[in-house]
């Protein structure tokens, strides 16, 4: 390893040498897997200092892709501030419009059809596939198989389609609205997803056959990355990476909202706790979301999609707070009214922030190659984190 | 539990705390100075519970700020919401990122945005902000930024 | 190899817009074959363009339009851009995909200084072009990547579509074939 390329950040000092006593004891490197990398899945700086080989301390420092949405939301009004949510956790993007709509919606106290709340499911659901899809890819391509990203994106591909013909966009939709969707389905989406449902079930088990019964990547993922169950809860995890070890925190069966307490679905659990659990528990779930849709896309009921509401929305003076499940855990929605037009305060409650925040805790004493491993299996998105 | 046995709870060891119901879940309204032994009970009364602690964030109401915490119970899965007021001029509390570990970053970003100084916290730096940015404060509502800002 | 098939009789100094794949060169018949005669210039043009790597560098959105381009629906590797290149110092092209902020532009130029000449850069998305949904009452959003380095192809969108990317990388690879500078196409050429 060249010495030369080994540059220290230290947040208080600026950009100096490699030198083995700055910080840390003795000998030890200290590294930066720096903002641009292909494996940090967007703009996180992580400051490693190793041991030969063996990590000692990570810290994240972040703030590389902050665009201070919190406080441009301040001077939009409630019907616009949806729109800047859809960039935030760009691969749950429906997922995030609809818990700002819950919130809004929370305030406003207004009735959705039946049909927007079935249509709202379908759609969180293909969304949570796609995330899932493409953090198979990318997770199997960091540990370097490249052929799993050229499937991932073929799947990825399909719900795009669908996605495109209702919505308009492919990546970044913006469908919910306070009060219901914006406009209907497409004539096709039914057949369409139909014909996606039955491509599916033939390629999932490829899946199984390509990466997950593979002896080399169980190597690299068993046993890595352990976090206990009061770990994960005190460190405030939530999503696959809790449920990986055990821990119970599925949303839509503790506080179920829409139409989730009328399908029937398993809420995956593992007991591992190691990375390959928290993969077990994405790949299972992904499962799960085809039975949901699969229940939903035969009885979408008849009627209005949208409940009226006025066109300027004025919540009354409180606090509102929604929770949803993105497919990286639960996202809150806390919304401070004054009584006009535009929000008071705003808070995201992003799910990555906390998952982040047990990497310190899960990577000291492993190796430098696991690092990539318990990352990927993380799941972070980074705007989702620094908003 | 029911709101009216937490209320209980509460009142005999802090007196001077006082109790909304009316929104979603109950709100406790606490002095700064109580927050450490509230949240130490809280966490370990057995029948109380609360291990999960999933929002942490600072509201500036333009005479003081508000720290908010969202507590909630995975055995019990009951919720709870404590407020306490803070001094706009010194905004302090004690830090309780050694009974909830994700209070750490949340704490930090609370820091660096609002300017509470959080007491025994183990590592109280900018989190998200470039270098250069501490005492600037930007969440807060008279931050001034006259070239990004514009003033509706 | 048949010197008929996929070499143009008649070459003039600009290729002809719509992608050009062909190779710049006149043939000059003479016994036993045909001798290609060409200008360096437009060979060094014609190889560079059709060998652009990039640099893997995706800070939000765009990115993902940027793997989907890169996935088997929308190829980018069929118009060369086949390899993408983790380290700056072995790329061609720099596509900013997302935004920029006042944290990362000092990273950005880094990056930038690090490539090794020639170098191009596509500002592609929103954000990148003008700072995007995030201009107004943001405290620490670059408004446009073009204020920390020049930038060659705008492609516009939020997040563009693959097929809007891709005619972007073909632009840039016609404007590679012309030859001129920066300054020169700017002057209206």
């Amino acid at each position: 390893m060249y010495r030369e390329t080994t540059i220290i950040k230290d947040s208080s000092e600026g950009v100096g040498e490699a030198s083995p006593s700055l910080s840390g004891g003795a000998g030890d490197l200290i590294i930066n897997v720096g903002p641009q990398h292909p494996a940090t899945h967007g703009v996180l700086h992580l400051v490693l200092t190793l041991n030969g080989e063996t990590i000692k301390k990570v810290e994240p420092h972040l703030g590389f892709i902050h665009r201070s949405i919190e406080k441009m939301c301040e001077s939009l009004s409630y019907r616009q501030f949806i729109y800047v949510t859809s960039r935030m956790d760009y691969l749950s993007s429906h997922i995030n419009n609809h818990a700002c709509a819950l919130c809004v919606e929370k305030g406003l106290q207004v009735e959705i059809p039946p049909r927007a709340q079935v249509i709202r499911v379908l759609m969180d659901e293909l969304t949570r596939i796609a995330s899932h899809e493409l953090w198979w890819g990318a997770m199997a391509m960091d540990l370097g198989a490249f052929t799993p990203f050229f499937h991932a994106f073929r799947e990825r591909e399909s719900i795009n389609d669908i996605m495109e013909e209702t919505c308009g966009a492919r990546l970044t939709m913006n469908y919910m609205v306070p009060g219901g969707v914006m406009q209907d389905l497409h004539p096709n989406f039914q057949k369409k997803v139909k014909d996606f449902i039955q491509l599916y079930k033939r390629k999932i088990h490829e899946y199984d056959e390509l990466v997950t019964g593979n002896i080399i990547f169980q190597n690299r993922m068993k046993n890595v990355g352990y976090l206990s169950p009061e770990d994960a809860i005190s460190y405030g995890c939530t999503g696959p990476t809790a449920r990986g070890s055990g821990v119970s925190s599925d949303i839509r069966k503790l506080y179920p909202y829409e139409v989730y307490d009328k399908v029937e679905f398993e809420e995956v659990l593992e007991t591992g706790g190691d990375s390959f659990a928290r993969y077990i528990v994405r790949i299972r779930e992904m499962q799960q979301s085809i039975r949901i849709i699969e229940q939903l896309i035969d009885n979408i009921p008849e009627g209005d999609f949208q409940s009226k509401t006025k066109a300027v929305l004025k919540l009354p003076k409180g606090e509102f707070y929604s929770r949803v499940e993105t497919a990286r855990g639960e996202l809150g929605v806390y919304i401070v009214s004054e009584g006009g037009t535009t929000p008071y305060r705003i808070k995201f409650r992003s799910p990555g922030f906390s998952n982040l925040s047990v990497l310190d805790h899960i990577a000291r004493g492993s190796k430098l190659g696991d690092l990539v491993a318990m990352m990927g299996t993380l799941d972070l998105v980074i705007p989702d984190i620094d908003r | 539990m029911l709101n009216e046995e937490l209320k209980i709870n509460i009142t005999e060891q802090f007196p001077n705390a006082t109790f909304e119901d009316s929104g979603e879940w109950l709100n406790i309204n606490i002095e700064s100075k109580d927050w450490l032994s509230l949240a130490q009970q809280l966490r370990n009364d057995s029948s109380l519970y609360f291990n999960y602690l999933f929002c942490l964030t600072c509201v500036d109401w333009k005479s003081h700020l508000t720290m908010v915490y969202h507590l909630s119970s995975t055995k019990y899965r009951h919720n709870i919401v404590i407020k306490s007021k803070l001094d706009r001029n010194k905004p302090e509390i004690e830090t309780v990122s050694h009974i909830w570990r994700t209070a750490e970053f949340h704490e930090r970003e609370v820091y660096e945005m609002f300017g509470v100084n959080f007491l025994n916290h183990p590592d109280l730096r900018l989190l998200i902000l470039p270098d250069g940015w501490e005492g600037k404060n930007p969440m807060r509502k008279d931050f001034e930024d006259p070239i990004n800002m514009i003033k509706l | 190899m048949s010197d008929k098939t996929n070499i143009s009789k008649d070459s003039s100094l600009i290729p002809p817009s719509g992608g050009g794949e062909a190779f710049p060169g006149k043939i000059h018949e003479a016994p036993g074959g045909g001798i290609i005669l060409s200008k360096l210039d437009d060979l060094i043009n014609w190889a560079r363009s059709n060998s652009l790597w990039p640099l893997t560098f995706a800070t939000s959105c765009c990115g993902i339009e940027y793997m989907s381009v890169a996935g088997a629906k929308y190829d980018f590797s069929r118009f060369g851009f086949e390899v993408a290149r983790a380290t700056p110092r072995q790329a061609d092209v720099i596509i900013i995909a997302g935004t920029i902020v006042n944290k990362m532009a000092p990273v950005l130029k880094r990056l930038y200084d690090q490539m090794a000449d020639p170098k191009y850069v596509i500002a592609m998305g929103a954000c990148a072009i003008s700072g995007g949904p995030f201009f107004y009452n943001t405290y620490s959003v670059v408004k446009g990547a073009d204020h920390v380095i020049p930038v060659d192809v705008y492609v516009a969108g939020c997040p563009p579509r693959p097929e809007a990317l891709i005619h972007a990388l073909i632009k840039l690879q016609e404007k590679i074939k012309s030859g001129l500078t920066r300054e020169q196409i700017k002057q209206g050429n």
